[in-house]
């Protein structure tokens, strides 16, 4: 691990890049600090080679915010408990070196207007599918951050389908981290005004307590997975800004209770948005694009406030 | 899981901060409702804090109880799920405890004790 910058970059492989591998970041006093973690097939000594500060991440800059009381947590109002004498009062957030990557992600993003979704599901619900889809319906440029244990099977889909792709292979990783989107914004270039997508981990559980620095968060759920999906995993849907219903042209086919569904989702995450869609048929891509949209108007506005 | 990273960046901050002394105690907040496992944490702790200064030193957990109060209504209940429903009026909550992550405090030697 990096105790400077707490990244462990040990394992992780990032490909498609001309300098993948070398990050920076700065320090809380300002100090600039360069990294160069060289991917490598051989670096899979560690049991987990993830460092991280974890956070429950904030969206970006929405009007309704996620009741994430913890993150500002730094002794507001309260008496420090008299523990005597050797005892350092740290206050410490566990998460704040990914927090602070993300911020600085959030920034970069921010001043070019470039909204960027973290993209999130279980293994399977579609998200490579909708990608290809959405690169050529979205009407803006879009560029894509793959995130996977193995292979480049997927940046090579949406390389194939028409847009730049940066994959991440976390090796035995179960999430992305800020610093590996840092790593995939600089490798990307993505143009102002234009869409990135981080595609995420396939995983319902992890990528939810790790803010990317995205403007938005969305978690798919397929229709083939289970009406009480959202209860059983709370963290993830709880974060989601919007949730996409997706395949749904095979309900015909299934015994999926739509409206059970729906109603689980609302009492996890009341205030995300629910869109149904099929990348297969097309079905709901143009409100996924409106929104889409609307994530790039307020981002504008927020710029130029 | 990636607890095994969550206990490196509790030792991570515990040894950033001891400066140069040995660490007798960690103090870390673990909220309920944090999606992490404190049982994993501990099992992590002393594997992580092997070769530091932190070695050795005890980890206490407090682990805070989820909190939520109703958007409409400001009544508070307490939560073992990160969402729920007013009891009184059936809005939703809004969470407002036990998502806590931090190292609140840690024991240091003190150099007054170090024999000379």
């Amino acid at each position: 691990m990096c105790v400077t910058c707490g990244c462990s970059s040990d394992d992780v492989r990032i490909s498609g890049g001309a300098h993948a591998g070398e990050h920076e970041h700065v320090l809380p006093d300002g100090t600039v600090v360069r990294h160069a973690h060289h991917e490598h097939a051989h670096a899979h000594a560690h049991d987990h080679a993830h460092e991280h500060s974890h956070d429950h991440a904030h969206s970006g800059d929405h009007d309704h915010d996620h009741d994430h009381s913890h993150g500002h947590g730094h002794g507001h109002g309260e008496e420090p408990a008299d523990r005597g004498r050797g005892i350092v009062e740290l206050e410490a957030e566990i998460l704040a070196k990914n927090d602070l990557t993300a911020a600085q992600n959030r920034g970069w993003l921010g001043v070019r207007g470039i909204v960027c979704v973290n993209l999130m599901s279980a293994p399977g619900a579609g998200k490579t599918t909708l990608l290809t889809r959405l690169i050529r319906e979205a009407g803006v440029p879009v560029s894509v951050i793959e995130g996977d244990q193995e292979t480049e099977n997927d940046a090579r889909r949406i390389r194939e389908a028409g847009a730049p792709a940066i994959q991440i292979n976390t090796g035995k990783g179960c999430h992305l981290e800020a610093n590996m989107i840092a790593t995939g914004l600089r490798e990307l270039a993505p143009k102002p005004g234009s869409l990135v997508v981080v595609e995420n981990v396939g995983n319902l559980v992890c990528p939810a307590l790790f803010d990317l620095g995205e403007t938005a968060r969305v978690v798919i759920l397929s229709v083939t997975e289970g009406e009480d999906k959202p209860l059983k995993y709370p963290h993830m849907f709880r974060v989601a800004d919007l949730v996409l219903l997706s395949k749904v042209d095979l309900l015909p086919h299934l015994a999926f209770d739509k409206a059970a569904c729906l109603a689980n989702v609302r009492k996890v995450a009341p205030r995300a948005q629910i869109l149904e869609l099929s990348a297969t048929t097309g079905a709901g891509m143009t409100a996924l694009v409106a929104w889409l949209a609307s994530l790039r108007t307020r981002l504008e506005a927020d710029r130029t406030a | 899981m990636h607890e095994l990273g969550i206990t490196r960046s509790i030792v991570a901050i515990a040894a950033e901060n001891a400066g140069g002394l040995r660490v007798k105690r960690v103090i870390v907040a673990i909220g309920e409702l944090s999606g992490i496992d404190a049982d994993a944490v501990r099992f992590c702790f002393d594997i992580c804090a092997k070769g530091t200064v932190v070695e050795s030193a005890k980890l206490e957990i407090e682990r805070v109880p989820g909190r939520g109060r109703c958007a409409a209504c400001e009544l508070e209940a307490t939560l073992t799920t990160p969402y729920g429903a007013c009891a009184a009026c059936n809005a939703p909550l809004r969470v407002i405890g036990g998502e806590e992550l931090k190292v609140k405090a840690m024991e240091v030697d003190d150099v007054r004790d170090m024999r000379v």
